[in-house]
């Protein structure tokens, strides 16, 4: 069934046919919506067998998720930004504990200045956490990827983030065709851990580690990760065969001329210029990048689905041997450059490809197609330098009127 | 639920137990089978009573469930000496996931447990005062305010110990630590009287609030139990001498508890739903020369220029005389 | 065993208790050992009765009181009297004065003993018969104690009394208001029913006779020849001996002592004599002493219940002259060392008769003939360790020996020489006895033992006393009997309290099971010394851990 939703309502229905046995809450905009949708349907009903619990910290959103993932329950939580930050601890501490709990980060800056708009700081500075990372490139994929999300994760015995845009995707309405609970109880299996605290099984969880069992601890956590690719791309295939749509790929693959998402489309030629993005980006993508085609521009989009773990070879796979390498990157690493090129130069080291770094959209600035267009010409036209800021204002920042600092003084 | 006092035969009711007792007043800790839930091989130091306290808590309530008790525990030395891996010195299945959140993980499973329709496993939290009084606070009332399914213990050794014995909001007047020394103006900590924590708790006007100590065996089992019968939040909160950290004798550890009530330093109580209902008469006055003089972190109490801290502590012990009626005077 | 370079598992989680692969007994440097010390009513106790044991027996109520009998009739056969007339030092040593009030443990031995009375028990079987033959000089507490441990130990056993009936100082010294006359009998007709034969009315008049027919003899004539002083009396002065007064009640043939008694002298003779004289019929009895009230050889609760009864006492007095009813007193004072010295000043006193309990000496006219049995300081002189005589299998126990002169003594002693007769005839050497370290007052944690007052004898009214021989002090029942037990700390001997068990941090101590106590499991006590301070009789010593 079709229908017009908001992202976050589209997400809260999807999580709560997830069948979770414990939801916490903690309000932080652009993630509120899901939260307050998914309390709503606590208390109607709808969500059944299902504790709904208002906690006071994000902190404490994941720290009951935590316990609550242990006892054995689907643990489900959400938050964005300095929420993210605030519980930083805890959500690596879930990872070590290989608890799968899964986590809605509508993606904000990071501040100060505070911030509330979208960008992907918050889950980059979580980039190492432990977690698997998957980002949607829309509505209908950011209500799927939960999903999937549950299904990897429960799996693997990893926690997973679902990173959506804050604003751009959690508040806005789109035609979407959700997953209904039927289909999801056929699709995603029970949640049967194989820990647990259990009384019949009592088991400690949550040792100290010395130094002579830390790196090994460290490297199984690491070979699981590895492990990760594979179950991800298996239960994205799986994905499409029950529902018949994209969703969770490890990175997702545009047709040359429509710009179309299609799993089967050729990889780059040596020739091409190709764009990387991730997320609600892609979109923008998509409507911007047919017309520099018509002009003759070889130009490819490559959208990276699963940001942790790092789908290099796929990546590699996709670029083909595509020299020119243009990053959309919504978080910055200062003073070197977008985070997200970070990862693909390393995928790319030894390759001929030439990667350029374009921050965009930080703190919620609209990114527009003409400047998407302009530094992929450049590109073409070899212009492009290692690192730019999309229409970054030459002068900086406005300056306040005059005395208004002084009254701070 | 109440203490069982025991009559008088040889000892009476402050013995572990006592080959005289009939089996209904036998205490859980004097019988050969108890479940010595935190088992020999863990790495407390001597004399250590928080050990001793976190036995005697967690056998009591393994009782109380029927064996149906999970336990998550926060970062600390009860942490760190009980499951340094590949060991645990745990029965119980127990977690540990860090140092501010135990309250808020046994919220977590005490919802798991409830959404598995589970109610009749029950969930215990513990930590020491850092993580309770201090970097946990904020979990603990977030718990309370809830009235989260949860026992929450606090094993009180007044400092951070596990680190090398800095303060901790819960490091009581005048005491020595690293991080407060016993130099300058106002030698050891300067101000207050350390977090009363057993108040804080009583605020937020959860069903169970108690103190207890070491010292008194059943009285500890008889709150654990009175707890263990109740639904919601509830705390209880353990004054635990620590030889390294207070620098005393290790075998005096349960000696400087007795010495603590006995003197009224630390009054021992139970409240409900906010409203004080017990109290523990002192039995033999102690004067408060007694628990600090044993004790090498207030050494300076007992030089030249520590009579002001001395003079601070008898106004502590006379002020909870008075509050709450310690001696008996006023019933 | 431990396991730190196995493989982690996912997540670092292991499994419950594994932690025992741990052995943190290696931390220790001084380690806990349960020891068991003497008590000190144990070592106060002249008779030497394992006081401690026997309490604890009765603590378990109804069906410890016969076990608790056996355990102390294995040193005294004489509970129900002893019950009543010992003077306890047990309890002047016992440690539970530092909490309340000493344990009332004289009560509850008499408690034991009208409770074996009462219910019949009967004395253990002796010994299988050694076939060796003794003979016992005296029936009083040594002789009759010295006879019953030899029995018990299979000798054959003969005991000679001079007078009509048996029990000595028992009998003739101790009024029956204190020592009713038919539980005497009755503690005595037990010994004699273990195959003690007590011949009365027969004197032994020869040393060298007696060891012709006995292997061995044992000499316990006692000391009732009263001590005399001289005092100018004139011809109408009535003087007795306060020792013959005694006698003669005891005897049955109580004596015409008038309205007014003084009594001179300050031992319990004197204040037997006075209080029996109250009986007698005296409205005003006066006990005349020389030294002061501190000085007094009484025993204070001797003194006190003479008092009670009426009885004045003359302090730093002496008797200086006698005429018919009028007695003339000097008055006294103590020199820097505490000695009297006359004043020079002196009052009168109305007296129909002055008893004399100056002090009594021992009954040594058997010995007139045996040179090489010595007397020194008017008693038999005895090795110290073996109480044999200068003379080959000839001993000597009680009052007739040197010592206190106390039944409890005389008890302790009889055993003893019991025992040497015993290595004696078997030619073995006889061990000193050992020296035991004392559970002092400072080893125990007296916070453990609740506040539990000590359940005084009701005692009869001080007027009901003085009309007759009645007995003074009442018993026990078996409830308080049970109470008075429980008071006792049991200092220096483990009494399963579970303090050791429960309150150690590491789990480290083994609960046996009942009458089993414990033992430490070293692999993993760390030596914190909790154990020892918490025990609350001091039974725990913490020693240097040698690697």
């Amino acid at each position: 069934m079709r229908e017009v939703l908001e992202g976050s309502q589209a997400v809260a229905r999807t999580v709560a046919r997830c069948r979770p046995g414990v939801v916490c809450a903690y309000p932080i905009s652009p993630q509120t919506h899901i939260v307050e949708a998914l309390s709503a349907m606590a208390r109607t009903g709808e969500l059944a067998d299902c504790e709904y619990v208002n906690v006071e910290s994000e902190f404490s959103a994941m720290s009951v998720s935590i316990g609550a993932s242990a006892a054995g329950s689907r643990a489900y939580t959400a938050t964005a930004s300095q929420g993210l930050l605030y519980m930083a601890e805890a959500v690596f501490n879930a990872a070590g504990m290989g608890l799968p709990i899964v986590m809605t980060v509508a993606n904000r800056a990071i501040g100060a200045p505070i911030n509330i708009w979208n960008d992907h700081s918050d889950a980059m500075a979580l980039r190492d956490s432990g977690w698997l990372q998957l980002y949607a490139a829309d509505n209908q994929e950011a209500a799927d990827l939960h999903v999937i999300a549950f299904a990897a994760a429960e799996e693997l015995e990893i926690p997973a983030m679902v990173c959506m845009d804050g604003f751009v995707l959690t508040h806005a309405t789109d035609v979407l065709e959700l997953p209904t609970a039927a289909q999801i109880d056929a699709f995603l299996p029970r949640f049967a851990p194989r820990q647990a605290l259990d009384i019949d099984h009592p088991t400690t969880i949550g040792t100290m580690a010395g130094p002579e069992s830390f790196t090994e601890t460290k490297y199984l956590q690491h070979r699981r990760f590895l492990d990760a690719a594979g179950v991800l791309a298996a239960w994205s295939e799986r994905f499409h065969e029950a529902f018949g749509r994209e969703a969770g790929g490890l990175v997702s693959r545009y047709t040359p001329d429509t710009l179309d998402r299609a799993r089967d489309a050729a990889p780059a030629d040596d020739g091409d210029v190709t764009v990387i993005a991730m997320g609600s980006v892609l979109g923008t993508l998509q409507a911007a990048l047919p017309a520099l085609r018509a002009e003759g521009v070889p130009v490819r989009l490559v959208g990276i689905g699963s940001y942790r773990p790092f789908p290099a070879e796929a990546l590699r796979a996709a670029l083909g041997g595509s020299r020119h390498v243009v990053v959309i990157d919504r978080a910055l690493e200062l003073g070197s450059g977008g985070v997200l090129t970070g990862d693909v130069g390393r995928a790319l080291a030894g390759t001929r490809s030439r990667v350029h770094s374009v921050v965009a959209g930080l703190g919620g600035r609209p990114i527009l197609e003409e400047s998407l267009r302009a530094v992929v010409r450049r590109a073409h036209a070899g212009q492009l330098g290692p690192l730019e800021l999309l229409d970054l204002k030459e002068g900086g920042v406005p300056v306040p009127h005059e005395g208004a600092t002084e009254v701070h003084r | 639920m109440s203490v069982v006092h025991i009559p008088f035969l040889q000892t009476g009711t402050l013995a572990v137990g006592g080959r005289l007792l009939s089996e209904d007043e036998r205490s859980l800790q004097s019988q050969a089978d108890r479940p010595s839930s935190l088992t020999k091989g863990h790495r407390a130091c001597q004399g250590c009573a928080e050990a001793l306290a976190a036995r005697w808590v967690m056998d009591t309530a393994v009782e109380a469930s029927g064996g149906r008790l999970i336990v998550a525990n926060a970062t600390g030395c009860l942490e760190v000496f009980s499951t340094l891996y590949p060991e645990s010195a745990w029965k119980p299945p127990w977690i540990h996931s860090l140092f501010a959140n135990a309250a808020a993980v046994a919220t977590g499973i005490a919802s798991a447990l409830h959404a598995q329709g589970r109610d009749d496993v029950r969930v215990l939290a513990q930590g020491g005062d850092g993580g309770t009084v201090d970097i946990g606070l904020a979990a603990v009332s977030g718990m309370f305010e809830r009235n989260d399914d949860v026992l929450y213990v606090c094993y009180d050794n007044q400092g951070y110990m596990n680190t090398g014995v800095q303060r901790s909001s819960a490091t009581p007047a005048a005491a020595r630590t690293a991080t407060t020394p016993a130099v300058g103006r106002s030698p050891g900590q300067a101000f207050g009287q350390g977090k009363s924590m057993v108040k804080i708790a009583m605020a937020h006007e959860i069903p169970y609030v108690a103190s207890a100590t070491p010292a008194d065996l059943r009285d500890l089992e008889a709150k654990v139990r009175t707890a263990m019968a109740m639904h919601g939040a509830r705390y209880l909160h353990v004054l635990v001498p620590c030889p390294v950290g207070w620098g005393s004798e290790s075998s005096q550890s349960i000696a400087l508890a007795r010495a603590a009530v006995q003197s009224g330093i630390f009054p021992v109580i139970e409240a409900r739903a906010g409203e004080l209902t017990e109290v523990q008469r002192i039995r033999e006055r102690a004067d408060v020369e007694e628990y600090l003089r044993p004790q090498a972190r207030f050494a300076h109490l007992f030089k030249p220029g520590g009579d002001d801290a001395l003079a601070r502590w008898r106004a502590l012990a006379e002020a909870n005389i008075r509050r709450y009626d310690l001696l008996g005077e006023r019933s | 065993m431990n396991d730190h370079d196995a493989p982690p598992t996912v997540g670092l989680s292991t499994g419950p208790a594994t932690s025992l692969a741990y052995h943190t007994g290696t931390w220790r440097t001084e380690r806990p050992v349960y020891v068991e010390l003497a008590p000190p009513c144990s070592l106060g106790c002249p008779s030497g009765e394992d006081i401690r044991g026997w309490l604890g027996s009765t603590q378990e109520g109804e069906a410890g009181f016969e076990t608790a009998w056996r355990r102390l009739v294995a040193a005294n056969p004489f509970p129900a009297v002893m019950g009543r007339i010992c003077y306890h030092p047990c309890q002047e040593a016992c440690n539970r004065a530092e909490v309340d009030e000493e344990v009332g443990i004289n009560a509850v031995e008499r408690f034991l003993g009208d409770t074996a009375l009462e219910k019949g028990w009967a004395l253990p079987a002796p010994a299988a018969s050694s076939g060796r033959r003794v003979l016992v000089v005296g029936s009083g507490p040594a002789g009759l104690s010295a006879a019953y441990h030899l029995r018990q130990l299979g000798h054959e056993v003969t005991v000679r009394e001079a007078a009509a009936e048996p029990g000595g100082m028992m009998r003739y010294g101790i009024p029956a208001y204190r020592l009713p006359r038919e539980v005497l009998a009755a503690e005595i007709r037990r010994i004699e029913a273990t195959g003690v034969a007590i011949e009365c009315s027969t004197p032994v008049l020869s040393l060298d006779e007696a060891q012709a027919r006995f292997d061995a003899v044992v000499l316990t004539m006692g000391a009732g020849v009263a001590h005399h002083v001289d005092i100018p009396a004139g011809a109408a002065s009535h003087i007795v001996d306060a020792i013959d007064v005694l006698r003669d009640v005891a005897s049955g043939h109580a004596p015409l002592v008038g309205r007014r008694v003084a009594v001179y002298g300050g031992g319990n003779t004197a204040m037997d004599a006075a209080r029996t004289a109250r009986r007698l019929g005296a409205s005003d009895a006066v006990v005349v002493y020389r030294r002061t009230r501190e000085q007094m050889p009484a025993h204070p609760t001797e003194l006190d219940d003479a008092v009670g009864e009426g009885v004045r006492v003359q302090w730093l007095s002496t008797i200086a002259a006698v005429e018919g009813p009028h007695v003339t007193i000097e008055k006294m004072s103590l020199d820097e060392e505490g000695r009297p010295h006359g004043t020079g000043e002196f009052e009168e006193l109305d007296a129909d008769t002055v008893m004399l309990a100056v002090g009594q000496d021992a009954d040594l006219s058997l010995l007139a003939e045996v040179p090489d049995v010595t007397v020194a300081s008017g008693v038999i002189a005895v090795d110290p360790v073996t109480l044999m005589t200068g003379r080959e299998g000839v001993f000597a126990a009680g009052d007739v020996s040197p010592g206190s002169r106390t039944a409890t003594y005389a008890i302790g002693r009889g055993a003893r020489a019991a025992r040497a007769v015993d290595a004696w005839l078997a030619a073995r050497v006889l061990p000193a006895e050992p020296v035991s370290r004392e559970a002092s007052a400072d080893r125990l944690n007296t916070w453990y033992y609740s506040d539990a007052p000590k359940q005084h004898r009701a005692e009869l009214a001080a007027a009901r006393r003085v009309t007759g021989f009645e007995e003074v002090l009442t018993g026990l029942d078996a409830e308080h009997a049970v109470f008075e037990a429980r008071r006792c700390m049991s200092c220096g001997s483990c009494f399963e309290c579970d303090n050791c068990f429960g309150m150690c941090p590491d789990d480290a101590i083994r609960k046996l099971g009942p009458g089993m106590r414990y033992e430490v499991d070293y692999d993993y006590c760390k030596g914190c010394g909790i154990c020892a301070a918490e025990c609350p009789c001091g039974a725990i010593d913490m020693i240097p851990e040698v690697r």
